[in-house]
């Protein structure tokens, strides 16, 4: 029932449908009605259409039309709308009365039953009497009827039924009762709907007659009045055609309205017709999806009403009103939404919900201020209301003054009381959370945060603590995050309240403490009572009343505290003070991020009270990431005298502790700091911060203050203490091992070659003042590098012999005994690096000495590290050549079992000389065409740059398989660096040597001359000429002349060589000039086989010779005389 | 003339809020705060469509009842909002316009203050010469 009386009433807010009364069914005993009537009323989609239907009996009485009225000129109108008319046209007077008869065609009984059904038309016809009700008549049939025209019998009859009804032919229906019964009730509606358009088409044209009755002066209510019935008819008439046809008539109907003349006594009435006409129009322009419309209208309705208070006495009355307009259009609005209509964030429902609130708070202020407890309740169970918006004692009334003076006093009066009945929080927190809902959904953080505030204010005046505490704890942090201090001290001081009104005592503690602090705006002498108040807390007393409480209230909250105070135990609470403002802020720090094992560590509590007086404290604990060092950052009050914090003055306390050895290479880390206020015999509050303090405000001054140089500069002028927001904290430290006091170094000759056994000499010297024990050497590839990288590095300390691939990468721990005072250690390590490429070797020296610290005797444990990274170079060039023998000519290809010339060059790019100790060949197909190939190389030293060079006759034997390329062999190579003492290893380098493509040649021609000629001398020069075919080869050989040589033997020869014989030519040639010359070239021509030319023959031969000068007896005797 | 004048700095926490004496300061203070919420709303659909190029005056961020609330948001995110009364019909939206401006004028002559420490409360004589010159005259 609260605020039923602003409640709009449901006729107003449903959608107005035609109404069509159906009699004459039997639904309830009669199947065949039963099924009728269901096709009437179910599944009544949006595509039917929109009539609202009603069974009644046949004799049902509707309500008595009112004579006519032929005259307005003496009629003075009671109010504007009546209460009942509405609901009237909705549900009590049809559009359309339907009579239902069964009655087939081929009845036997025809006349009896024409005339029955004639009578009860009678009947429904008188019951309507002066209304303009449409009635029809509806046969049901058994029979499907025949297609029209065909049924003489029918439509002879249907006429006569007609005439006996006094029907139109218009009005009578057939329904057969057969299978298609939905289809034909569809046709029936739609039939019915027009029936009913026409109604209340003539219902409006009735209305409208009768405006030009009226004048302005006394009827100007009526004026309203008839507008609004013409625009309900019409949305009843449903008009789709002409949708916004109704929307003008609303609006034409809501101005006049405002040219009503307006007085206190009408006011309400006024208020409450306009409230209905816009709701109607704004509900409209909602479903015709123009929503604009429906908020300028809405806001011009809300301008036009918001100052027509009316009585003063009754202000509240307006301010309910405002609320409830506001709620609807809210909820208008919301109802839109769900239909698809799109909001934004600064046009959404949540803003009228929470006006609506904003009214109901209003309406509240006014109810308190307005509505004394009387002694005397007035009857006021008023039997309903014959107008909209009048009051019970003077209903119909219209004039200014209110008829009787006293009645009026009475009835505000029983108003009042009855507005002090009214919860008004249910209803404002109820506006709230629908505004709550509206902004979460359209991304209002800050004003859902803000209306949940004025919830969490509204239940604590409704004196629901726990739900304001809730709430308002809920957004506290939203504010304190936002750093909005004005804000987070009201709502605070609120909670504040509540905490005392509900002896809450850990809430209170936690609220004074934030409202204490340095975000808290609230002024000192505020904080100085809260303090107060805090320690009378601490010492378990009764805190004093905060003030704005109610005095009543405070009576029972002063039993609870006590209540409370009697209560054994639950005096001790632990508050997490990170994520408020509290008025103790704390840093801690290390003094260093790390500290080595053999140095006290330093660990620093710094703390400030923000508060306007000083607070003793009894205990500051420090829990540390090992449990261990908890005992030596406690510092705790002794006796009497309790350690205290000077209002703005920051102060130190420092704490030293040894670490564990076992805790080198870890974290200690401040979990928390704990400081403990009030004592065991009151209450004891133990703040808590989480690390190594600081809370929830902490982070921003920080980085203002390191923002800010200037601050800083005068913090060190001051000088006396530590500028509190430029200190910074550090809450983890590192232990790290003691310095090692030795020296580890590595001697060696980088670069380092490939696969050699490269030494590093290691030479440890202690500088210790005591013995360094177990003294343990890791040496190897460093970890964590390419994983190649371990399986082409191999570390050995023997160096003896060439380690193979089964050594490790990495020697850990080889112990090396101890070490005594400056006493030096060497040691060698040896690594072979099979590829090149960089790499990190490491060299770790572990030992462990005892120490002291403070006092304490401990076991350090020392080491010390050496990188040293190794490029492994490839020192070697290996070049090969395949040669002709004689003519030293490069062979691209070799031809089969014909001796050729292997030449190997070595290139070395060491800057250290090498020692080639041997190098040998290992042919595969090859054969040597020397018995036993000697290394040509044993012995030699190779400077950075110098190559050396080796040349091997071979021989291709003729291969059965038609490969044509095959491999040659390897070569292998034996050397050490020539510096490295004698007993080095030697190494062995092995080479690939290049494959070679094999040819076969018809013939092979080679020459047999000596290695030089001499000017006018024989040179005799045989050419051997082989047929290494199968067949027999027709050679033409023929010299060319040259200048340089005369030559006797057959100048142009034809032979036939047999298969795998040879022929031998012999010539003497006679050299006439000195020098390299060219030999008479001898051409040859294979007329049977033409694809060897003579060219390629050619090549074989030697070109040219080196001719020396005639010799000179005599002269070289001079020569050597002289 | 405006009821109420606030600069908000870039994190949302309130660098200076000045309202009329008259009139309860924590409701303005609730009004300023949650017209952040429109502000920070138009400033992200902005940043999306334009990058660099945005207008800073925001306009008319909500209309209560009572107040109309505009906002201002410089390059640095720094947001200015004034609070209107709604019944004050004469002023224009290029009036309100130039009152930021000259709010935005004296509010960068205070960062230009080598002794203000950028982020700390506004504590300027001028500054508040020049937000007195734009409030309601009371009294």
């Amino acid at each position: 029932m609260a605020g039923s009386q602003w409640e709009l009433p449901p006729e107003l807010c449903c959608r107005p449908m035609a109404f069509v009364a159906l009699t004459g069914l039997d639904v309830v005993y009669n199947a065949v009605h039963r099924a009728i009537w269901d096709a009437f009323c179910a599944n009544r989609r949006a595509d039917r259409v929109p009539i609202s239907f009603k069974v009644l009996p046949g004799d049902h009485e509707y309500p008595k039309c009112r004579t006519k009225r032929t005259s307005y000129e003496w009629y003075i109108p009671k109010g504007i709308l009546k209460t009942s008319w509405m609901n009237k046209h909705l549900n009590l007077v049809p559009a359309l009365v339907v009579l239902f008869y069964e009655l087939d065609w081929d009845d036997p009984q025809w006349k009896e039953k024409q005339s029955e059904c004639a009578t009860k038309v009678e009947i429904v016809r008188t019951s309507l009497q002066g209304r303009n009700t449409k009635v029809a008549v509806v046969l049901i049939q058994k029979k499907t009827p025949l297609p029209p025209g065909e049924d003489l019998v029918a439509s002879e009859r249907a006429s006569a039924l007609c005439n006996a009804c006094d029907l139109s032919g218009k009005s009578l229906f057939v329904l057969p009762h057969t299978d298609h019964l939905v289809g034909y009730i569809i046709r029936l509606e739609n039939a019915f709907y027009e029936h009913a358009q026409t109604y209340y088409y003539t219902e409006i044209r009735r209305v409208k007659s009768h405006k030009e009755f009226l004048n302005k002066t006394t009827h100007q209510l009526l004026f309203v009045r008839h507008q609004f019935k013409i625009a309900f008819f019409s949305e009843l008439k449903q008009d789709t055609q002409n949708t916004l046809y109704y929307t003008v008539y609303y609006k034409t109907a809501y101005s006049l309205v405002h040219e009503l003349r307006a007085h206190e006594t009408n006011m309400l009435e006024i208020k409450t017709m306009a409230g209905f006409i816009n709701y109607k129009i704004c509900r409209l322009c909602f479903q015709h999806n123009t929503p604009l419309d429906a908020i300028a209208q809405f806001r011009k309705h809300i301008d036009l009403c918001k100052k027509k208070i009316g009585s003063a006495e009754l202000a509240f009355e307006h301010a309910a009103w405002m609320s409830k307009q506001f709620q609807s259009f809210g909820e208008l609005f919301d109802e839109a939404i769900k239909l698809g209509l799109t909001a934004i964030q600064t046009q959404n429902p949540g803003f009228y919900y929470q006006q609506a609130a904003c009214y109901s708070q209003d309406r509240k202020q006014l109810a308190q201020q307005l509505c004394y407890p009387s002694p005397d309740p007035l009857d006021t169970q008023s039997t309903g209301l014959d107008f909209y918006g009048q009051r019970p004692w003077r209903q119909g009334h219209q004039s200014i003054d209110p008829p009787d003076a006293e009645k009026e006093k009475t009835g505000i009066l029983a108003l009042q009381i009855k507005e002090k009945d009214v919860p008004h929080s249910e209803l404002i927190i109820a506006l709230l959370s629908n505004a709550v809902a509206q902004f979460k959904k359209y991304k209002c953080p800050r004003m859902k945060s803000h209306l949940m505030v004025q919830m969490g204010e509204e239940y604590y005046h409704a004196k629901d603590y726990t739900k304001a505490v809730k709430l308002l704890d809920y957004v506290m942090c939203d504010y304190r995050t936002e750093r909005w201090w004005a804000l987070l001290s009201a709502i605070l001081s609120t909670a504040l309240r509540c905490a005392y009104l509900m002896a809450s005592v850990k809430d209170y503690i936690i609220y004074c403490m934030e409202l204490q602090g340095r975000a808290s705006t609230l002024k000192e002498e505020q904080k100085s009572r809260i303090e107060k108040n805090l320690m009378k807390v601490l010492l378990n007393e009764i805190p004093d009343p905060e003030p704005e409480c109610d005095p009543s209230s405070v009576a029972a909250a002063r039993l609870l505290w006590s209540d409370r105070m009697a209560l054994v135990g639950s005096n001790e609470f632990t508050i997490e003070v990170q994520d408020y403002i509290p008025f103790i802020q704390c840093k801690a720090k290390f003094q260093s991020p790390s500290f080595h094992v053999d140095q006290p560590i330093q660990l620093q509590v710094l703390l400030k009270a923000d508060c306007p007086h000083p607070v003793p404290f009894s205990k500051l604990a420090i829990s540390l990431s090992n449990q261990e060092y908890n005992q030596w950052c406690v510092l705790e009050s002794t006796g009497q005298d309790s350690m205290i914090l000077s209002p703005g003055k920051t102060k130190c306390y420092n704490f030293n502790f040894v670490a564990k050895t076992e805790d080198v290479g870890k974290k200690i880390e401040v979990r928390g700091v704990f400081l403990m206020l009030g004592s065991d015999r009151g209450r004891c509050v133990f703040l808590s911060w989480r690390g190594a303090g600081g809370d929830a405000a902490s982070t921003h001054e920080a980085l203002q203050a390191s923002r800010s140089s200037w601050r800083w500069v005068r913090g060190l002028e001051a000088n006396q203490e530590p500028h509190w927001d430029s200190v910074s904290m550090q809450h983890s430290t590192m232990i790290i091992s003691r310095v090692p006091k030795i020296s580890v170094e590595l001697n060696h000759q980088p670069p380092a070659l490939c696969n050699e056994m490269y030494c590093l000499r290691l030479t440890v010297q202690s500088q210790e003042e005591g013995v360094a024990k177990d003294v343990r050497l890791t040496a190897g590839l460093k970890p964590g590098q390419d994983a190649n990288l371990s399986q082409t590095t191999h570390v050995t300390l023997d160096g003896s012999v060439v380690c193979d691939d089964t050594a490790a990468a990495l020697l850990p721990d080889i112990p090396l005994g101890d070490l005594k005072p400056g006493e030096k250690l060497e040691k060698c390590v040896y690594v072979k690096c099979v590829s090149t490429g960089l790499r990190v070797l490491l060299f770790h020296v572990a030992y462990s000495i005892s120490t002291t610290v403070e006092g304490q005797h401990i076991i350090c444990k020392c080491h010390k590290v050496n990188n040293v990274i190794l490029w492994p170079v490839g020192f070697f060039f290996f070049f090969f050549g395949f040669f002709l023998f004689f003519q030293f000519e490069p062979l691209d290809r070799v031809a089969v079992d014909i001796p050729f010339l292997l030449m190997t060059d070595i290139l070395s790019s060491s800057p250290w000389p090498l020692l080639l100790a041997s190098s040998s060949l290992q042919l595969l197909t090859m054969t040597s065409n020397t018995k036993q190939p000697q290394s040509q190389l044993e012995q030699t030293v190779l400077q950075t740059g110098e190559s050396a060079s080796e040349c091997f006759c071979l021989r291709c034997p003729p291969l059965t398989n038609s490969n044509n390329t095959v491999p040659t062999g390897q070569y292998l190579v034996s050397w050490r660096r020539q510096l490295s003492c004698s007993d080095a290893p030697l190494i062995h380098t092995t080479v690939t040597l290049p494959h070679v493509i094999l040819e076969s040649v018809p013939l092979y021609i080679y020459a047999d001359l000596p290695s030089f000629g001499r000017v006018r001398e024989s040179l005799p020069v045989r050419y051997h000429i082989e047929n290494r075919t199968a067949l027999v080869q027709e050679v033409e050989m023929a010299v060319e002349p040259s200048d340089a040589f005369m030559f006797s033997g057959l100048k142009q020869v034809r032979v036939r060589i047999l298969p795998g014989s040879e022929q031998q030519m012999l010539y003497n040639y006679y050299p006439l000039m000195a020098g390299y010359q060219t030999l008479p070239q001898l051409s040859i021509n294979l007329p049977r086989c033409s694809t060897t030319n003579a060219h390629s023959l050619r090549r074989f031969l030697p070109q040219r010779i080196f001719v020396k000068p005639q010799g000179r007896q005599l002269d070289d005797a001079s020569i050597a005389a002289a | 003339m405006a009821v109420c004048i606030a600069v908000i700095a870039k994190e949302n926490y309130p660098l200076y809020i000045r309202s009329v004496p008259t009139q309860n300061e924590l409701k303005f203070h609730y009004t300023v705060h949650t017209s952040l919420d429109v502000v920070e709303e138009k400033i992200s659909a902005v940043g999306k469509a334009l990058g660099d190029q945005r207008e800073l005056y925001l306009g008319l961020l909500y209309p209560t009842e009572d107040y109309k609330v505009y906002g201002y948001v410089t390059n640095s995110k720094v947001k200015f909002v004034i609070v209107v009364d709604s019944s004050n019909t004469s002023l224009r939206d290029n009036e309100i316009r130039s009152m930021f401006r000259k709010l935005h004028n004296s509010f960068t002559d205070v960062m230009c203050n080598p002794f203000h420490n950028p982020g700390d409360p506004i504590q300027s004589k001028a500054f508040d010469g020049i937000v007195s010159g734009m409030m309601v005259q009371t009294g």
